[in-house]
């Protein structure tokens, strides 16, 4: 009896912990997307009305803004590039650790990972005087290599686990049956890769789109949407704020949400 | 269709994991031949050596009269099926079946015609439009087969095509494939660790032993004439028994001693077992068990009776041994009581204790 209802007991406080997790991040995106889409005035009202009046004041204030359009065209424009540049570079070296045994293989994995453990605020001096020498600061480009650099681990990790979910034997059967190892690749590998890779280059892609840090240090003139709204958010009103807040959260959680699928299987779990 | 011939086959795995130790086998053209071991004897390596999948370490291959060793695998005019059966998810059955064709560029009514043969070959005519995660394994596995057959290559190659059936499946799958592939008369390797299979299916069976060929015989020669304790062990169901025993001249008949008891042996000459230490092998089947003693009967007592249906199995002791004993399906004996048993002197194979190897005798 006592076990039972201690083991309801531990269901209940899940089920709690599980919630009041969830609130937390939903409350603020709730009142972000209520915000931005109310008026300009009824931001500053109080109380919230729960239903509130729907409006695209305060996102076509927002968009009105000056150098808004401008860091939001560049911030598809690095993100773009950078996806590009990720998966060309990371696609190979996933699908290499996926399927080729070489030593210190294991060491390379912990290598790529360990990117993310290093500080990028340590290297943000350096770096901004390196890219300034080779001219490519405050560009586009720059900001995309540097993107590039920052979402590397993720799409040589998210596309090797990708690539192990797809049986050797397949590829070995396409090879007795008169492929060579890339027509073996583009005839059987890729089409069963392809929904994982499209997740992984959507992921690369929202990696940049969200970054901030990197993207303050580097750019100056030519911002992006996340650095813009960063530099202007001590003297912009509230509105902007907000509906700055929900045109970065949007498409970020649009996409997690699409590729959930794929990050599980990132961190192990059985995709397919 | 062709022969196949493996010389010296040397096959390593790093630095010091020997997975196929100086493989010398030649396989008829038209022959189906069964390598069989337990896990890890470097059968599947070997056939992956023929396939094109590993790079050799030392030692030529040859299909028919072309030294294949350096060729990748879609130059050898090979076909394999895997065990996993590997059929193309994103493809229809038919397109899957199909693929070795399309690959060899042929035309669009010759492949069609050859993947609706393989088809009915195999029963799967009706699957042609579905998907692989709409069939069963037993269905995925005759694709498999049929995609390998389809592009009529030289050698046909199979690794434990059956393995992932379940019994009674895999049971109707073997008798079948043994058909298709004697219809077909092509050269055929295949890889099995159920000795049950190797038995039934090959024409000849070369039994493998951490990468050794152990012996290359016809089924029954392997089950009946071990070349040395490993294969009598392993091949065969139950294994056969083997006992430490000695022969002696006795006087007149020579005299097989075991721990258990001694019974004479009918032969002139006992030369090459004379003052020898040796194992005494004997199948389950070639040991009479009968309730009552009697001259030459060795006395054994009952630790377990497995009925069967056909036959008892029984476990006996006699002395230090255990022996595994085929009785009639009518004979009962109770737990622990005597039995007596008569030894088939004629089905004796005698092994050297020390090297495990087959005495000639």
């Amino acid at each position: 009896m006592s076990g039972e209802s201690s083991a309801r007991m531990r269901t209940i406080l899940l089920h709690a912990g599980a919630v009041a997790m969830a609130l937390w991040i939903l409350v603020p995106i709730y009142f972000i997307t209520a915000a931005a889409f109310s008026t300009q005035e009824a931001v500053f009202g109080y109380p919230k009305p729960l239903v509130p009046q729907i409006s695209t004041g305060t996102l076509e204030f927002f968009l009105g803004a000056s150098g808004v359009l401008p860091s939001f065209r560049r911030s598809v424009v690095v993100a773009f590039v950078t996806l590009g540049l990720a998966v060309a570079i990371g696609t190979p070296a996933g699908y290499a650790l996926a399927r080729f045994r070489f030593r210190g293989s294991d060491t390379f994995r912990l290598l790529i990972v360990s990117t993310r453990a290093f500080p990028i605020v340590i290297l943000s001096i350096p770096l901004a005087v390196t890219f300034i020498r080779f001219g490519i600061d405050d560009s586009s480009f720059g900001l995309a290599l540097m993107h590039t650099a920052l979402a590397l681990p993720f799409t040589v990790l998210v596309t090797s686990s990708v690539f192990a979910g797809i049986s050797e034997e397949l590829e070995e059967a396409a090879m007795t049956l008169g492929c060579n190892r890339l027509t073996a690749f583009r005839k059987v590998v890729l089409p069963l890769a392809l929904p994982g890779l499209a997740a992984a280059a959507i992921f690369t892609w929202i990696i940049s789109w969200n970054e901030v840090f990197a993207a303050s240090i580097l750019t100056l003139r030519n911002r992006t949407l996340p650095a813009q709204v960063l530099a202007a958010l001590t003297q912009s009103p509230l509105p902007f704020q907000f509906a700055g807040g929900f045109v970065l959260l949007a498409p970020a959680l649009v996409v997690i949400f699409v590729i959930r699928k794929y990050l599980f299987s990132l961190w192990g779990r059985v995709s397919r | 269709m062709a022969e196949v011939r493996f010389e010296h086959v040397r096959k390593k795995f790093g630095r010091d994991v020997v997975a196929v130790d100086d493989v010398d086998l030649t396989v008829e053209e038209g022959e189906f031949v069964v390598l069989v071991g337990p896990s890890g004897c470097g059968k599947t390596t070997l056939l992956r050596c023929l396939a094109g999948l590993e790079q050799l370490n030392g030692g030529r291959v040859w299909i028919g009269d072309r030294d294949v060793t350096s060729l990748p695998p879609r130059s050898r005019r090979i076909a394999m099926v895997f065990q996993s059966y590997a059929v193309f998810p994103h493809l229809k059955v038919g397109d899957n079946i199909a693929f070795g064709l399309r690959m060899q560029k042929e035309q669009d009514a010759e492949i069609k015609r050859r993947v609706a043969q393989a088809a009915e070959m195999l029963h799967i005519d009706h699957l042609l439009d579905r998907y692989s995660a709409q069939l069963s394994g037993g269905q995925r596995q005759r694709v498999a087969v049929a995609r390998a057959i389809a592009t009529k290559a030289d050698v046909l190659l199979m690794d434990e095509p059956l393995s992932n059936l379940d019994a009674l499946l895999r049971l109707e799958a073997r008798a079948e494939l043994k058909r298709l592939v004697q219809e077909l008369g092509v050269t055929t390797i295949y890889v099995t660790h159920d000795q049950i299979e190797a038995l039934s299916m090959g024409d000849r069976i070369a039994v493998m032993d951490g990468g050794r060929l152990v012996q290359v015989d016809s089924p029954l020669t392997v089950y009946d004439d071990p070349a040395d304790i490993f294969v009598g062990s392993f091949i065969g169901n139950p294994p056969m028994n083997f006992v430490e025993a000695t022969v002696e001249p006795g006087d007149g008949t020579p005299v097989v001693r075991l721990s258990g008891g001694s019974f004479p042996l009918p032969i002139d000459d006992i030369g090459p077992l004379a003052e020898r230490e040796l194992m005494l092998g004997i199948r389950a089947e070639n040991i009479e068990v009968r309730k009552e003693p009697a001259e030459a009967l060795i006395r054994a007592s009952v630790v377990v009776l497995e009925p069967l249906g056909s036959h008892n199995l029984l476990t006996v002791k006699t002395g230090n041994d255990v022996l595994k004993v085929a009785a009639r399906a009518d004979l009962f004996p109770p737990r622990d009581s005597d039995v007596w048993l008569r030894i088939d002197p004629e089905r004796i194979r005698w092994m050297d204790r020390q090297s495990r190897e087959a005495i000639a005798s």
